[in-house]
């Protein structure tokens, strides 16, 4: 049912000459949830485009599912799923309407399409939503009707760019556990474009991250925030501190320092904010660098103090920062 | 000085001139027609016939403007290409023409000297000759409602979002399904207005007739001939009022279809 994704040689230049992706090789598992991470223009949805079929890569560029060349195969003939962010939704067909629409072009018999629409409506929390206009619908309840419609047909791969970015901070949190859920229960293969780094460390088994039409690093949650691949990867992924130490720069988590008051220390505090779980302080030292450290909301010092600054964790290795280009 | 009255003196104007421009000729016109007009009309078959094909003419001129304006109007809303400017500039060109110079145009391609006929004349055939027909008063009205039309349906189409083409390809429709299901269903209330607009104009327009031929037998033909050259003032005025009254209503089922957005 899932299929493998590979992607050879898949670049995009756009008619203007401007280069929206580099030439590059990616291979997605069957099943794999596969998140594409960046800030906006970094090609991460040119990249899903591509592999929907809404986009033709440069010459010499293909596109494989299960070994299957799908390059020249167009988006209707692929049978992949999609949801955007804007929903998507056709509003002139009821919800029932919207999530039968793949079924129904592809000509599944009128009962069966019932029961799958059935099927999809209880699965996705509608029950008895069947009947409403799209217009009557929350953002949540949209966003839940495009993913079932994008589903009922059975995709291959189900393509996602940015679903939950239209969202308030509370529905997008409870809609992404829903949606990890569901892709683990489907166990199909799943490519999630966002530019959220705590959507993407929580829905994906690997995460690419990219950067000006190339894909920085690649891997899982853990490898690209514990060692991240260059100074990109460690300021995108999590927050990061350029530190001066005698044996060169060093990148340094907020998490991973710890503070102490003392006349003759190097840092003074220019600000606390409480922040819930931590207290984010934030340094400066003569030179006038600056410095954020996350501590515990435990006897913080306050603006002005002197305090002196102490690793509590491991400084990161990035390429980059070990090899000085 | 209270809301109510304040409000009843800045509308007074507006007031004013509707009354005395729209509503006083209308009413006069109205009566003008007297039982006798009224009686004529009614009863003589040849100005139900002109009404038929008027009617005819102006639905016939919205089919086939919709149409063509519906696939032209997509295709320039989304492909950009080089001259593309240029091509829209000639498009909507016959905004700026009277009737009468559409006539004339008509006339040059299917009068009797025209170019359909020369070309039919020159392959052997007889000479083709269509411009003093209603076919050539359509081709006229056909060509003069084009320009409207298409920049009302290329707003439209522009404000269209292509996700949803996109994510109707995606489940598997083909450009037909996309058309039936997506396009076509988000541009009807401009479509309807645009139709309704074409609709009215086509009833109404003189000038394209006047200059294709006297015995085009359309409404606002038969109202010129019955007032200027038989004096028969009662007629006219029941045919106007007639032509006016069919036309609104047309355009009243149109606004009901499309739920207010027609004109």
């Amino acid at each position: 049912m899932s299929v493998a994704i590979r992607l050879a040689g898949c670049g995009r230049t756009w008619p203007g000459g401007s280069i929206a992706l580099h030439p590059l090789d990616l291979d997605i598992a069957a099943g794999e949830t596969l998140v594409l991470l960046g800030p906006s223009g970094c090609g991460k949805t040119t990249l899903l485009r591509l592999i929907a079929g809404l986009e033709a890569p440069d010459a010499g560029g293909r596109v494989f599912f299960d070994g299957e060349d799908v390059t020249r195969l167009p988006i209707e003939r692929r049978h992949v799923g999609m949801v955007f962010q804007s929903y998507a939704l056709f509003p002139n067909m009821d919800v029932a309407g919207n999530i039968g629409y793949g079924l129904r072009v592809r000509g599944v018999a009128r009962a069966a399409a019932r029961r799958r629409v059935d099927e999809m409506l209880a699965m996705m929390r509608l029950d008895g939503l069947g009947g409403r206009r799209i217009e009557a619908l929350s953002g949540g309840q949209r966003q839940r009707v495009a993913l079932a419609r994008a589903i009922a047909p059975r995709p291959r791969v189900l393509l996602l760019d940015e679903p939950l970015s239209a969202l308030d901070a509370r529905l997008r949190e409870q809609l992404r556990q829903e949606i990890d859920a569901l892709l683990r229960s489907l166990g199909i293969t799943a490519v999630y474009v966002t530019h959220d780094q705590a959507e993407a460390m929580a829905l994906g088994d690997r995460i690419a991250a990219m950067e000006k039409g190339r894909i920085a690093q690649i891997g899982t949650g853990r490898d690209l925030y514990h060692r991240p691949a260059n100074d990109f990867v460690a300021g995108f992924v999590g927050d990061t501190n350029r530190l001066a130490t005698p044996e060169g720069e060093r990148l340094v988590r907020p998490e991973h320092l710890a503070l102490r008051r003392s006349a003759t220390g190097g840092f003074t505090v220019v600000q606390a904010t409480f922040l819930g779980p931590v207290v984010r302080v934030l340094l400066r030292d003569a030179a006038g660098r600056e410095l954020r450290a996350d501590v515990p909301d435990e006897d913080v010092p306050a603006p002005g103090e002197r305090v002196a600054v102490l690793f509590q964790g491991r400084s990161l290795e990035t390429e980059a920062a070990a090899s000085p280009a | 000085m209270p809301d109510r009255l304040r409000a009843a003196l800045l509308i007074a104007p507006a007031l004013a001139v509707f009354l005395a421009f729209f509503l006083v000729p209308l009413g006069q016109l109205a009566v003008a027609g007297g039982a006798g007009g009224y009686t004529t009309i009614l009863t003589e078959p040849r100005y139900w016939r002109s009404l038929a094909s008027t009617l005819l003419v102006a639905a016939g001129t919205t089919a086939i403007t919709l149409a063509i304006a519906t696939a032209v109007g997509l295709f320039l809303a989304r492909t950009r290409f080089p001259g593309r400017g240029t091509l829209l500039a000639l498009l909507t060109l016959p905004l700026a023409f009277p009737g009468v110079v559409v006539g004339y145009l008509v006339i040059m391609l299917a009068g009797r000297q025209g170019l359909v006929a020369n070309i039919s004349l020159a392959l052997g055939g007889d000479r083709i000759v269509f411009a003093y027909s209603l076919s050539g008063l359509l081709l006229g009205y056909v060509y003069f409602s084009i320009p409207r039309t298409l920049l009302t349906v290329m707003a439209a189409a522009e404000k269209l979002d292509p996700r949803l083409e996109e994510a109707a390809r995606s489940l598997g429709a083909s450009s037909f399904g996309v058309l039936r299901d997506v396009l076509l269903p988000g541009l009807a209330p401009a479509l309807t207005a645009a139709g309704a607009i074409c609709f009215a104009t086509a009833t109404g327009a003189f000038g394209t007739a006047f200059a294709l031929a006297s015995r085009i037998d359309v409404l606002p033909m038969v109202i010129y001939t019955e007032f200027t050259l038989q004096a028969n003032l009662a007629v006219a005025a029941a045919l106007s009022f007639l032509l006016g009254l069919a036309t609104w209503a047309v355009l009243a089922l149109a606004r009901g279809a499309s739920g207010g957005a027609a004109a």
